[in-house]
């Protein structure tokens, strides 16, 4: 009884500041069990626990592109859904800079929020003789060639880009890195252990545990400040002398054609939610940091990210 | 290696709400598995977040989704026995004899004997599971691009085996395969190839696309006009069971297939698509003394079924011994244990007996059920295929449309099938194999990939992909799979 007065009760006061969509969906692009999956049951979930909303988030799943095809059909088919949010990462401004979106930028969705985020992170195998970047930088710096780079993406990828910045700190030409685009953070690993690639490029939840189990050392997470949890202990790239961060945050978008009042209901919804203990909880639980942008604030971000990586993109000679 | 975790498993496999969550498992799975174009991971998918907030404890959710992994397994061979339409990837192999044996009124026969295949298959990979797990989770680590791509060498050779009377067209078919593989991200240098500016190819043609839109469309085509031209013979269903000879001649083909597929599913990135193609390959080069294979021959249905259930037994070591997935479904499980807060690893063995243990138990008990589910219930499935052609036509190009947006939920894909199937119905009336094609659009991606960034980590250096053990190997047995039937031939002992 007193849920259902609860959930009256939000119900009352939700209506009182703006009519609340009538159903509210996540949109992953990608098929289950990835990043995006993860970001729309951090929301879904988090919104049951807490409370917030009398109906429930359902997650529904577009995959294609890395996110290109449900960019394209928000923009296309439901640009004006007021329930609607779609999951998005650093990555989507990454591939949105490089132009991998089709014929709509950056400036083509409104912006919503980001919710958590995780950091890259370089790491070597448990037994290599390397205790620190400076180490590995000096001989990197030394002989490129000796050290075959491993990420899970393609050239251009956030992992990609993670061992470009390493390399261009250091002076080192990014074309000329031994790179291989492996499937995903495990093959990095087994391809750490087993030799085949001496440096892992990577994100400091999945590599974390890694750590702690001793399979892998992570050298530098790529974080402002150190990190908790895991990996407590490394120090940031910047501690070792190199400017190196690469912050991957986890968040959502809507349909350009949103009116300003429903995205002003998420703005609302979505600050009154990261204020709360569930919500912490499922951040946690999903391997997330905190980093939390919402409304105006993370579409600033998000266009100052797309021009970042843009700068970077060519630097790097991909466009 | 101490078996301490097995007992502790079994104690928890066999408490009562665990075998039915088992049972439920293992159901679900066959249906989605039988579904075509819905494989077990939209059956994980669609279950763990349920499973998960109704806080059923860890053990239990992971019993389930293995029951809906292996039972899919079985599943898919159903679809395409019955209607050429592969229920799931690894069953496409299956359709190559099973789909002729259904043709030829032993529909009933082929169901049986692959459930028998997909037990035997199911069993010896357990048994691998349980006594080498962590063995195998090593040799996984050897594997470096360079020797994948080895690998990928050597199942190219294999393929040599499927050359048959027009070695031409089998190789026409294969580069089409290897054409195909090539649309969509490049997957080292980012770019995009042959997408004409539609995000919707951005990821390449879907492998389901093709197998739905090659079989299935081409086959209502070509059973539409044999409809037309008053050459439809209507299929008489045959004995139930297949007789006891014909499972003695199986055996050898089933364990074979069955070791292959469980090494093929140790290795991360190559799943029971892969290994069954292997299998079907190699045990073509062994046993296809009259050139009966791909017209119905019962060792051509029973390789590729009991690797391809092999392979979803060995796709769950790496997963388990190093948190490393074999296949986009473990991946999905992965993630239930990491939701669960459960790192997987050697230690999951000792520190978590009641996960580990209760998962490999549940596995035997499910083989078990399986069996029991698939051999009875076979006369149900029989009964599908009994459905006059207006009924059966449609429905199966109803249900290849459905399968086709149901996953992709867009009308491009619908277009691709469509235009897919046409294209392979003009294959087969040029007297061009399917199998090749297939074959070249699976290995060429993996083969691809692994031959970039084996170049990329080299520098260019060819020397890589002879710089290890386990790459020399498989040169050699790449060698021996092309030369040894020349020579044999030659001296008259192969025909």
């Amino acid at each position: 009884m007193r849920r259902l007065l609860t959930a009256v009760a939000v119900a009352l006061f939700a209506a009182s500041a703006q009519a609340a969509p009538d159903k509210l969906e996540c949109l992953a692009p990608a098929k289950p069990g990835g990043g995006f999956d993860l970001t729309c049951q951090l929301l879904r979930l988090s919104l049951q626990n807490a409370k917030l909303v009398p109906q429930p988030v359902a997650v529904t799943y577009m995959e294609g592109g890395v996110g290109a095809v449900a960019y394209n059909h928000v923009i296309g088919s439901r640009p004006a859904d007021p329930g609607l949010v779609v999951a998005a990462s650093s990555g989507s401004a990454l591939l949105l800079a490089q132009k991998k979106f089709g014929v709509h930028d950056e400036n083509a969705v409104r912006w919503l929020a980001a919710l958590g985020a995780d950091f890259g992170v370089l790491a070597v195998s448990g037994d290599s003789p390397f205790k620190s970047l400076k180490e590995l930088g000096a001989a990197f710096k030394e002989n490129p060639a000796a050290f075959p780079i491993g990420g899970g993406g393609a050239v251009g990828s956030q992992d990609w880009m993670k061992a470009a910045i390493f390399a261009k700190s250091l002076g080192v030409d990014p074309k000329t890195l031994r790179y291989a685009a492996l499937e995903g953070g495990g093959a990095v690993l087994t391809a750490l252990q087993g030799g085949h690639i001496k440096i892992g490029s990577g994100d400091a939840a999945e590599m974390g545990a890694l750590h702690k189990a001793g399979k892998i050392r992570v050298l530098a997470v790529m974080s402002e400040q150190r990190l908790p949890g895991d990996l407590a202990e490394v120090p940031t790239a910047r501690e070792q002398g190199l400017d190196l961060v690469w912050t991957i945050w986890r968040g959502f978008y809507m349909g350009p054609k949103v009116s300003e009042a429903d995205y002003q209901w998420w703005v609302e919804l979505l600050t009154k939610l990261v204020a709360t203990p569930e919500f912490e909880a499922e951040r946690k639980a999903r391997g997330l940091f905190p980093y939390t942008k919402i409304g105006a604030e993370f579409d600033r971000q998000v266009k100052a990210d797309v021009a970042r990586f843009r700068e970077l993109a060519k630097e790097a000679g991909l466009l | 290696m101490s078996l301490d975790y097995l007992w502790t498993g079994f104690a928890v496999a066999l408490q009562w709400h665990n075998l039915l969550f088992g049972l439920f498992g293992c159901f679900l799975g066959t249906v989605v598995g039988a579904l075509p174009a819905i494989g077990p991971i939209n059956g994980i998918a669609l279950l763990l977040p349920l499973l998960y907030t109704l806080g059923v404890p860890p053990e239990s959710t992971m019993i389930v989704l293995a029951g809906i992994y292996y039972g899919a397994e079985y599943g898919g061979r159903i679809s395409s026995i019955l209607l050429n339409v592969p229920g799931d990837a690894g069953a496409v192999m299956t359709a190559l004899d099973g789909y002729p044996m259904a043709r030829e009124g032993r529909a009933a026969e082929a169901l049986a004997l692959s459930g028998i295949a997909s037990f035997i298959g199911g069993l010896v990979s357990v048994v691998a599971l349980t006594f080498f797990g962590p063995l195998f989770g090593q040799l996984a680590v050897g594997f470096g691009p360079a020797e994948y791509f080895v690998l990928m060498v050597f199942a190219f050779a294999t393929l040599t085996s499927m050359v048959g009377d027009q070695p031409i067209k089998t190789l026409i078919a294969a580069t089409l395969g290897l054409v195909l593989a090539t649309v969509g991200l490049d997957p080292t240098s980012g770019a995009y190839r042959f997408t004409f500016g539609e995000p919707e190819l951005h990821d390449g043609i879907e492998f389901i696309i093709l197998v739905i839109g090659l079989f299935s469309v081409s086959e209502v085509l070509m059973l539409l006009e044999r409809q037309y031209a008053g050459r439809l013979t209507l299929l008489s269903v045959g004995r139930g069971l297949p007789s006891l000879a014909t499972v003695r001649s199986c055996i050898g083909a089933m364990l074979r297939g069955a070791g292959i597929g469980f090494v093929i599913g140790v290795l991360p990135g190559t799943g029971a698509s892969v290994a069954s193609a292997v299998s079907y390959t190699t045990e073509k080069r062994i046993s296809d003394r009259n050139g009966t294979f791909g017209k119905g021959d019962p060792r051509g249905l029973a390789a590729p079924e009991a690797a391809n259930n092999a392979a979803a037994g060995g796709a769950f070591v790496p997963m388990l011994t190093l948190g490393v997935p074999g296949s986009g479904t473990t991946a999905v499980m992965l993630g239930a244990l990491l939701l669960y807060n459960i790192q997987p690893g050697p230690q999951l063995f000792s520190e978590r007996p009641e996960i580990a243990g209760g998962l490999i138990a549940s596995m035997y008990i499910g083989n078990l059920l399986l069996l029991i589910l698939n051999l009875p219930l076979v006369q149900l499935f029989v009964r599908m295929i009994l459905l006059p052609n207006w009924i059966l036509l449609p429905g199966v190009l109803a249900l290849a449309f459905l399968a086709v947006y149901s996953a992709y939920a867009s009308t491009l894909s619908i277009v691709i099938t469509l235009s897919i199937g046409v294209f392979g119905y003009v294959l087969r009336k040029l007297g061009f194999d399917l199998a090749p094609l297939i074959l070249g659009f699976v290995l060429g991606k993996v083969a691809e990939t692994n031959l970039r960034n084996a170049l990329a980590i080299s520098g260019g250096e060819l020397g890589i992909f002879f710089s290890s053990p386990i790459a020399i190997v498989l040169w050699l047995l790449a060698a021996v799979v092309v030369v040894l039937p020349l020579v044999l031939r030659r001296r008259g002992v192969l025909s």
